[in-house]
């Protein structure tokens, strides 16, 4: 154990990158297991459960996640009472593969990283599972839907606590189908079906990068365990390392929705509000950022890459906050704005060691407002027949007054109200970015006074200016069911920025991601925190003269801006993916989708055809055949024999 | 005046290939001499007796083996060097009978066609005459399916077994022609079934002329049959290196074609669909077990050497047949159809760790082989596919089968565990974690990836990835569909033959991506080939 410490110390002097070294889980870690199984279990019984489980089934989906977060609180106290460098244990379930060299076991991996992370599933989880009991409840297909929740929190869970890539693309595929069913969970709109089958074609490209990535882990290092993995980077080339990097980016970019790969989510919100509080704004949009803060040890010896990541990040950041200006649609508006918000993160994780601990701090800040808000836009589309039109709201404060206070809540957080979590968290980030390159940094302050205009919108739109409901809609406030968990959010969207108190977040980080010595800005801290606030305040007020100054129309004005327009066309985000990215391999994806709507579903009708009708149709088509199949045989053989002696003679 | 000498046969580790051909020659007796009605319980007894035990001596065999020279091949050469017994033939031989014991299963399910096989009561009667109208009515059946069985599995054993050109060739017409009958033998769509055996038949004659041809220009250049010596005669480089060349493409296409490897896969939806589905379950994962086998055999035994050269080539032929798989099955309709595309994805990801080769010293410490890896991906593929086609027998309407993309629409509402069934094989095939498929994938392509040809690993994965989309849209349109309210589509009470078929394969699928460990033990255990 000793010389393994000094290797670790060794490591550490030279690359700042802490080596993943866990000991044996012993004590209330011997439960880790449990919190993925509770979960699962659920999801199990509730899928194959049938008609039986239809009445108690609910109940049961909400009950698990949150024993998961009791462990997961134990589990946390009791790596609170430890010593820092003893933060790092390891469950060994069994071996999953393990043959010749490779051997990859389903193992455990739980350190403050995924400590925070487990907190923020299972807590967050179960106040949107326990939500979803009042938002759901007349849905015909609500045991399912609890059934998928419960899924997508197992998957989400294997993620972040397994200790090698294979586990956690294990979890990082159940993510991705638990969110395809969420998506097109309302499968009777056409809109929904075509949301999810969207987001899963682009998470794919993602997921390529992630395939290659793990290919590459294994066969320069033998593994795909992070200790030795981390351990071991330094020996790398930094080509290998860059490549690593870049490959891991692109599956970052999938997961969480960055530029190039971004068109997805936007379209995702066709899923019931819970799940876009759950999945695309809380815990599954920001498995990239735990994927690059997790890959530290890459990241850190292969500086390329992370310019790329910083790059990414602070387009993405300024891209989401556009579209949230110029959408009518609350939850796309939302939507951009987690786009935009999880940009922040990234940019925190692309500045290296300075900034993990600041991007994990706003992802939790984050996870508590964002999902606030989310389920604040559930309970005003609960109120307003599901219209979800902004245009269509106004003046809903007094009808709303819960929903309206919470909302508020997550609203001054977000844009960074002094002493909301936002605040801490989004300043930390904007200081660090001014600190390591100044561009980026002013890129991240615009960024914040976007957030300001767009958010001051929204808030005004729904809840302040003239109302422009129809006299038919009765807006009212949600049960207790759906308002208390609101409450809750709320006040953690308030008091999260405690975390920073005494810098304890980095310090509890520390051990995983790494400590720098704190670097001086090119500004005194407090006048960059007072920028901040000024550029946050300009956007406020622009919104205020643009909005509630004036008439808000329920029919979204034609004759607008072109930089309106190609806001509100996502800036043109299909288009460039169809020309651009996807194009090297992927006039195929493009080509398949095309296909699949005009040949497969044209002929789907057409399938009976050939159930039925064998004899005579079939046959003329085929006897024809053989001659081409034997011509192609030949020609195939005859480019082989030539290729074969024209390449090697 | 040549001294004649006596042959030495070593019966005890040739006993499997005996036990299983006796007992086809068996059952030709058998179809001598019993009555007509009073054939199919004995054929059965007969073909499953002989199966279980060709599988019980391949155990015997298989851990008797000795020690082959430098310690790293167990086995023999054995019959004067034509049938070589080491660890990979025994692996590949108790798969082999495994998945005989499985097809014959589905072979004597009667109870889906209400009493009857789905074999043709007279496969001599010309469809829709009156005839064959009376053979259905009598309640003919055709039991020689057993005995042709049986000898198309001898056949797929002796194929990668061979240890010359010539036991090769003969190994791959003996497995071959029993497989065009049986695919002509289908009960309903006979037009379509007879089409397809008549088709396979010249196409497959047609290929067998190239590797041939391939054989004799390879003995041309090294003045031997066996691999063994064409292996010396590379090593020592010094005839005309353009007859070798040639001869490795010309055989290359006969193995190609057997595996439906692009260009020559052009059969294999046309063959796959119009086949009784029994005969395909039972062929798309025997026969693509026996041809890769004597794919590896020739081209790491006997052209190892020339690695260098070959390589590429096939590096070729396995992104256009990987690409060529996945992007036309995403277009079909026809639910055997899209399992026969994706049957030519997986030849080419099989080809990825084909190409994988690396010399002996070249691996590292530790590292399984690409040898290894291929042979796990046969057998989980194996079993998804059985497993996949045995479930197309029991989703039928008033004309069979319902193949038909539309009939599958919403059948897991209505039967949620043949859907479930079925999803967790397609699932398996494209490779999600924790199903067999996953493992299998990981172990090819990280052996052409150690190897050095990323860029087929590449393809591999980007042809995965629109594999996966057509899988999950079958998914998603057993799931998330409404059925055809006026569609008679229903899943039919099948009896145990196929129920246990099924519970068999989707076991193995869910054992092989959990834990692993024992078969992939067992794949290193049977070490290298015999050099």
């Amino acid at each position: 154990m000793s010389s393994h410490l000094l290797l670790t110390a060794a490591a550490e002097a030279e690359h700042h990158v802490p080596v993943v070294a866990p000991t044996e889980a012993d004590g209330v870690f011997s439960l880790l297991w449990l919190i993925i199984a509770l979960p699962l279990l659920g999801a199990v019984v509730l899928l194959l459960g049938g008609r039986y489980a239809d009445k108690w089934g609910h109940y049961l989906g909400a009950a698990l996640p949150i024993g998961s977060f009791v462990i997961s609180l134990m589990c946390f106290f009791s790596v609170l009472g430890r010593d820092e460098d003893d933060r790092q244990v390891a469950q060994h379930l069994y071996d999953w593969i393990q043959v010749g060299g490779l051997d990859v076991g389903m193992d455990l991996l739980y350190d403050p990283l995924s400590a925070m992370f487990l907190l923020l599933i299972t807590g967050v989880g179960s106040l949107i599972h326990v939500y979803s009991i009042g938002y759901m409840a007349h849905d015909p297909r609500r045991r399912r839907f609890f059934g998928y929740l419960n899924l997508f929190v197992a998957a989400m869970l294997m993620l972040v606590l397994s200790e090698n890539y294979l586990g956690l693309f294990l979890g990082w595929e159940g993510v991705g189908l638990a969110s395809y069913l969420l998506i097109g969970f309302w499968q009777h709109k056409p809109s929904a079906a075509a949301a999810a089958k969207k987001a899963f074609v682009i998470n794919r490209v993602g997921d390529m990068g992630m395939a290659l990535a793990i290919f590459l882990f294994f066969v320069t290092f033998g593994s795909t365990s992070f200790s030795v993995i981390s351990e071991n980077a330094a020996g790398a080339s930094e080509t290998t390392l860059t490549w690593l990097g870049v490959l891991l980016l692109l599956g970052a970019c999938g997961k969480s929705a960055q530029v190039p790969l971004q068109a997805w989510l936007l379209d995702a919100m066709e899923g019931p509000t819970p799940v876009s509080a759950l999945i695309h704004a809380a815990t599954m949009v920001t498995a990239g950022v735990y994927l690059i803060a997790r890959s530290n040890f890459v990241f850190e010896l292969a500086p390329t890459a992370q310019t790329a990541v910083v790059i990414v990040a602070t387009v993405t950041l300024l891209w989401g906050a556009i579209l949230g200006c110029a959408k009518d649609d609350i939850k796309k508006a939302l939507a951009g704005s987690t786009m935009s918000q999880i940009g922040y993160m990234m940019l925190g994780a692309g500045l290296g060691v300075a900034g993990y601990a600041f991007a994990i701090f706003h992802l939790l800040t984050h996870g508590f407002f964002k999902a606030n808000m989310f389920l604040g836009a559930g309970s005003v589309m609960h109120a307003m027949d599901d219209d979800v039109d902004m245009r269509h709201y106004g003046g809903l404060q007094k009808m709303l007054p819960v929903t309206f206070l919470t909302f508020a809540m997550g609203y001054l957080a977000i844009i960074g109200f002094p002493g909301f979590s936002g605040f801490f968290s989004k300043d930390k980030i904007i200081e660090v970015a001014l600190t390591e390159n100044l561009l980026v940094g002013l890129c991240a302050l615009l960024g914040a006074g976007i957030t300001g205009f767009y958010m001051t919108r929204l808030m005004l739109l729904t809840f302040f200016t003239k109302k422009r409901w129809a006299d038919d809609v009765h807006p009212h406030e949600s049960p207790a069911v759906m308002t208390v968990p609101l409450i809750v959010l709320a006040a953690l969207s308030v008091l999260g920025g405690v975390m920073l108190a005494g810098d304890w977040i980095v310090d509890f980080l520390s051990p995983v991601v790494g400590h720098v010595e704190h670097e001086e800005p090119p500004l005194p801290a407090i006048v960059i925190t007072l920028l901040v606030v000024v550029v946050v305040g300009i956007g406020v007020a622009l919104a205020w003269f643009f909005v509630q100054r004036r008439d808000v129309p329920r029919e979204a004005p034609r004759d607008v801006s072109f930089v309106t327009k190609a806001a509100r066309a996502d800036l043109y985000g299909d288009a460039i993916n169809d020309g651009l990215v996807v194009r090297p391999g992927g006039h195929l994806v493009t080509g398949l989708v095309a296909a699949d709507r005009s040949v497969v579903d044209g002929t789907f009708t057409g399938g009976s055809f050939t159930v039925r009708g064998v004899g005579q149709g079939l046959r003329r088509l085929q006897t024809g055949y053989v001659r081409s199949y034997a011509l192609s045989v030949l020609g195939g053989a005859l480019i082989l024999v030539l290729t074969l002696v024209a390449v090697n003679l | 005046m040549p001294e004649f000498s006596k042959p030495t046969i070593e019966y005890f580790e040739l006993l499997p290939l005996l036990i299983v051909f006796g007992t086809a020659c068996l059952g030709v007796l058998v179809e001598a001499f019993l009555p007509r009605d009073r054939r199919r319980v004995p054929q059965l007894l007969v073909t499953l007796a002989g199966l279980v035990a060709a599988l019980a001596a391949t155990i015997w065999v298989a851990t008797d083996l000795e020690e082959h020279a430098d310690g790293a091949a167990r086995g023999l050469v054995g019959a004067e060097g034509s049938v070589i017994v080491d660890g990979p033939t025994v692996y590949l031989w108790g798969l082999l009978l495994v998945f005989g014991i499985l097809g014959t299963g589905l072979f004597a399910e009667r109870r889906l066609e209400g009493g009857l096989s789905a074999f043709a009561g007279q496969a001599a009667a010309l469809p829709g005459t009156e005839a064959e109208r009376l053979a259905a009515t009598k309640g003919l059946d055709h039991t020689e399916v057993y005995p042709l069985l049986l000898f198309a599995i001898g056949g797929m054993l002796l194929f990668p077994a061979s240890g010359d050109l010539l036991t090769m060739f003969v190994a791959l017409e003996v497995l071959s022609l029993p497989l065009y009958l049986l695919c002509g033998l289908a009960r309903r769509r006979r037009l379509l079934s007879q089409e397809a055996a008549l088709k396979y038949f010249l196409l497959g004659a047609f290929s067998s002329g190239f590797f041939l041809y391939g054989a004799a220009l390879v003995y041309g250049y090294a003045g031997t049959m066996s691999f063994a010596g064409i292996d010396q005669a590379v090593r020592a480089g010094t005839a005309d290196q353009g007859l070798l060349l040639a001869g490795i493409a010309l055989l290359a296409v006969g193995l190609l074609f057997k595996v439906g490897a692009a260009p020559f896969q052009a059969w294999t939806p046309d063959v796959y669909q119009g086949a009784p589905t029994a005969v395909t379950a039972f062929m798309s994962a025997a026969t693509k077990v026996a041809a890769f086998g004597a794919l590896l055999r020739l081209f790491y035994v006997a052209f190892g050497a020339e690695r260098w050269s070959w390589q590429p080539m096939l590096s070729v032929i396995a992104i256009a047949t990987m690409l060529l798989g996945a992007v036309l099955a995403v277009v079909q309709t026809d639910v055997k159809r899209m399992l026969a595309y994706s049957a030519v994805a997986h030849t080419g990801f099989l080809l990825t760790g084909l190409i994988g080769a690396q010399g002996v010293g070249d691996l590292a410490e530790g590292q399984y082989s690409s040898l290894e890896g291929v042979l796990f991906y046969l057998t989980t593929y194996g079993f998804a596919s059985v497993g996949a086609f045995a479930l197309v027998t029991v989703v039928r309407d008033a004309g069979g089968e319902a193949t038909g993309n539309a009939a599958w629409a919403g059948l897991g509402k209505r039967s949620p565990l043949v859907a479930g069934a079925f999803a967790f094989f397609l699932l398996s095939m494209a490779g999600i974690p924790l199903t067999s498929g996953f493992v299998g994938k990981w172990a090819v392509f990280t052996s052409a990836m150690s190897a050095g040809f990323w860029p087929v690993v590449l393809v591999a994965i980007a042809s995965s990835i629109i594999a996966v989309y057509f899988y999950i849209r079958h998914i998603r349109l057993m799931f998330f569909s409404d059925p055809d309210p006026d569609g008679t589509v229903a899943v039919s009470d099948a009896s145990l033959l196929t129920v246990g078929t099924i519970a068999v394969c989707l076991a193995a699928t869910v054992v092989l991506g959990v834990v692993p460990g024992p078969v992939l033990d067992l794949v290193v255990g049977a070490g290298d080939f015999i050099r």
